[in-house]
């Protein structure tokens, strides 16, 4: 996407005095189009007020003990939000991990080593794996990934690394494991998309100055192009951690639904979006609905942090690309 | 001496076919979860694809057969109030970044866009309850229904997640539009506002219509920020102050339900819901790219 700079352009824009004389309706067009981008920051400013304001009964009554009590107690109105936020940073930590080794690993395949007959269809099926929507992520999840780990995976892993710190069974279909599966696969397309575009724009000197000293394929990538592209890659990891820290219904389908801190990659557990999706709509009592909005709130809060940072760190690489707005 | 440099050069050699092999294997191990999620769905959702789906609405629940007709009419629904109420201020946003944004305050709304471009699907759900469902009830003597679970809120929860994608997409394209084409106009005498609705967004209609597409393939298949705002619907209903059904709803209710029918109906509405999002997505691509994307 080139997007064309045009220095010119700003001499019309900062002298409006004259054109404005002449036709007044090229202020109200001026101010239509202004509202409705002021409404953006309506809305992000009211997002935060309202779901402030609607949480308000349960961050007066818990306080910052919110965040680190394990009590979730619907029927006695004590409610305590460790399990979740526990199992939303586990869960997307792991796929973060997952996801970035693989992805950079297949953004290097395709840019260094793929011929462009496999290239140009590698990525195009890597980029519809995005299309797909989340529920239906949660339903392959459900009925395909779920019997797999319970019957193959979990008992393998088990056989083998039960000498691992939090590996122990009985391996569910349902629990961590599958959730980080799951979210592994759905942030993907948006790592390979950025640090595929991010390695490819490592300069061609760059490589061929190493490759004339002597250095393999392998020490070229990694002295020569991965250096370069580092800040590039690390916002799309980056980027790839809001979106699984945000997703909802895939997880929420196939993690378990338990609301103790999970000590083992098999536990049943919930992050913080799937207990909103699960628990919102058979709400208890008021102070119920206020915890659930404050992890809302919560989750809304980490995820501007962690975008901020990421959109910061992609576009001083890509200058603002459009791959960073469709995920 | 000779020994050494030959034995650490096997060794270079060695990383070298290590690493590559990892790096291929990471490239072709991305393909296999599309195949495997595309393959069952055409091996499990294929099968149980029947008209009934398309022409029937939702039994009684454990009843087998039945359709899920109200749902699609849903999210075609939901689809339209979606597109009315995101359409113009996304697309006015895209012309202000464009055309006027290249400020301080331009770059602030461009982050913010961005922002909301990352609010997680669900936090919008809520945003939308808090905002809109809680206050249906004061709506009551103008909307003319008593129900606090609209279609109306889930045509808004859909429109902000349209909203960030439309209007990035729009400031895009006519940054596309070549600088000469604007001054033109501007010598014939033609103030700017006129300019950019006569010649600029004519020019850049084709990609603009690409983002509306791709953006409608991604609502399309969303269904966190419905859970609280559209509800969902056990009969046909297409009014706007009414709780609708909509597809990716019905897939998760389906997926948790104990009935084999259920599970049929959920991957044959997966396969449909899948089809209609690829066309979509493949479609805006195509486009996009045919224009230099």
């Amino acid at each position: 996407m080139q997007v064309t700079e045009t220095p010119a352009r700003a001499d019309f824009q900062r002298s409006p005095g004259l054109l404005s004389r002449i036709d007044p309706r090229e202020n109200i067009f001026r101010g239509i189009v202004t509202l409705a981008a002021l409404a953006v920051v309506l809305i992000i400013v009211l997002m935060i007020y309202e779901l402030t304001h609607e949480a308000w009964p349960a961050i007066t009554k818990f306080g910052p003990r919110f965040l680190w009590s394990t009590d979730w107690n619907p029927p006695k109105a004590r409610f305590g939000a460790l399990p979740f936020i526990a199992g939303t940073l586990i869960t997307s930590l792991l796929a973060l991990i997952f996801g970035t080794v693989i992805g950079v690993g297949a953004s290097l395949f395709l840019v260094e080593f793929a011929p462009p007959w496999v290239r140009v269809p590698v990525s195009y099926m890597v980029e519809l794996l995005a299309a797909i929507p989340s529920v239906v992520y949660g339903l392959w999840g459900v009925f395909v990934l779920g019997p797999w780990i319970q019957k193959t995976a979990g008992p393998f892993i088990l056989d083998y690394f039960s000498w691992m710190p939090f590996v122990h069974g009985p391996a569910l279909s349902v629990g961590i494991l599958s959730a980080v599966l799951i979210l592994t696969i759905m942030i993907l397309p948006t790592i390979v998309a950025i640090s595929r575009d991010v390695i490819a724009a490592v300069p061609r000197s760059q490589r061929e100055g190493i490759l004339a000293l002597g250095a393999t394929r392998w020490e070229m990538i990694r002295i020569a192009v991965l250096p370069y592209a580092r800040s590039g890659v690390l916002g799309a990891a980056i980027l790839g951690l809001a979106r699984a820290i945000g997703e909802t219904l895939a997880v929420a389908l196939v993690i378990g639904n338990s609301t103790n801190v999970p000590d083992s990659i098999f536990s049943p557990a919930y992050t913080m979006a799937s207990v909103i999706a699960n628990q919102f709509r058979e709400i208890e009592n008021d102070t119920h609905e206020a915890a659930l909005i404050y992890i809302g709130l919560l989750l809304l809060i980490i995820t501007l942090i962690v975008n901020a940072i990421a959109r910061a760190l992609v576009w001083r690489v890509t200058r603002g690309q459009i791959t960073t707005v469709i995920e | 001496m000779i020994a050494t440099a030959a034995r650490n050069r096997r060794r270079r050699k060695t990383i070298d076919s290590i690493a590559s092999g990892a790096i291929v294997a990471a490239g072709v191990g991305v393909i296999v979860p599309l195949v495997a999620i595309l393959g069952f769905l055409l091996f499990r959702g294929l099968p149980a694809l029947h008209l009934d789906l398309f022409t029937k609405n939702p039994g009684p629940t454990g009843v087998d057969g039945g359709g899920v007709k109200s749902a699609i009419a849903g999210t075609l629904v939901l689809l339209g109030l979606s597109l009315v109420m995101g359409l113009p201020v996304a697309i006015a946003t895209g012309v202000y970044l464009a055309e006027y944004g290249r400020t301080r305050i331009g770059f602030v709304i461009r982050f913010l866009v961005d922002v909301l471009a990352g609010v997680p699907s669900i936090t919008i759900g809520i945003f939308v309850y808090t905002l809109v469902v809680l206050n249906m009830g004061k709506l009551s003597s103008i909307t003319g229904s008593d129900q606090k679970y609209t279609a109306f809120a889930g045509g808004i929860a859909l429109a902000l997640i349209m909203l960030p994608i439309v209007s990035r997409i729009t400031e895009e394209m006519l940054l596309l539009v070549p600088q000469v084409t604007r001054e033109a106009s501007y010598a014939l005498g033609v103030p700017k506002w006129k300019t950019i609705t006569t010649v600029v967004l004519p020019a850049a209609s084709s990609g603009i219509m690409t983002g509306i597409v791709l953006a409608m393939a991604r609502v399309a298949g969303e269904a966190a920020p419905l859970l609280f705002t559209a509800l969902g619907n056990n009969f046909y209903s297409t009014g706007v102050f009414r709780p609708i059904d909509a597809l990716p709803l019905r897939i998760f209710t389906y997926a948790t339900g104990p009935f084999a029918y259920q599970h049929d109906q959920a991957w044959a509405s997966s396969f449909v819901l899948v089809m209609m999002v690829l066309v979509l997505s493949i479609g805006g691509r195509l486009v996009l790219q045919r224009r230099g994307g």
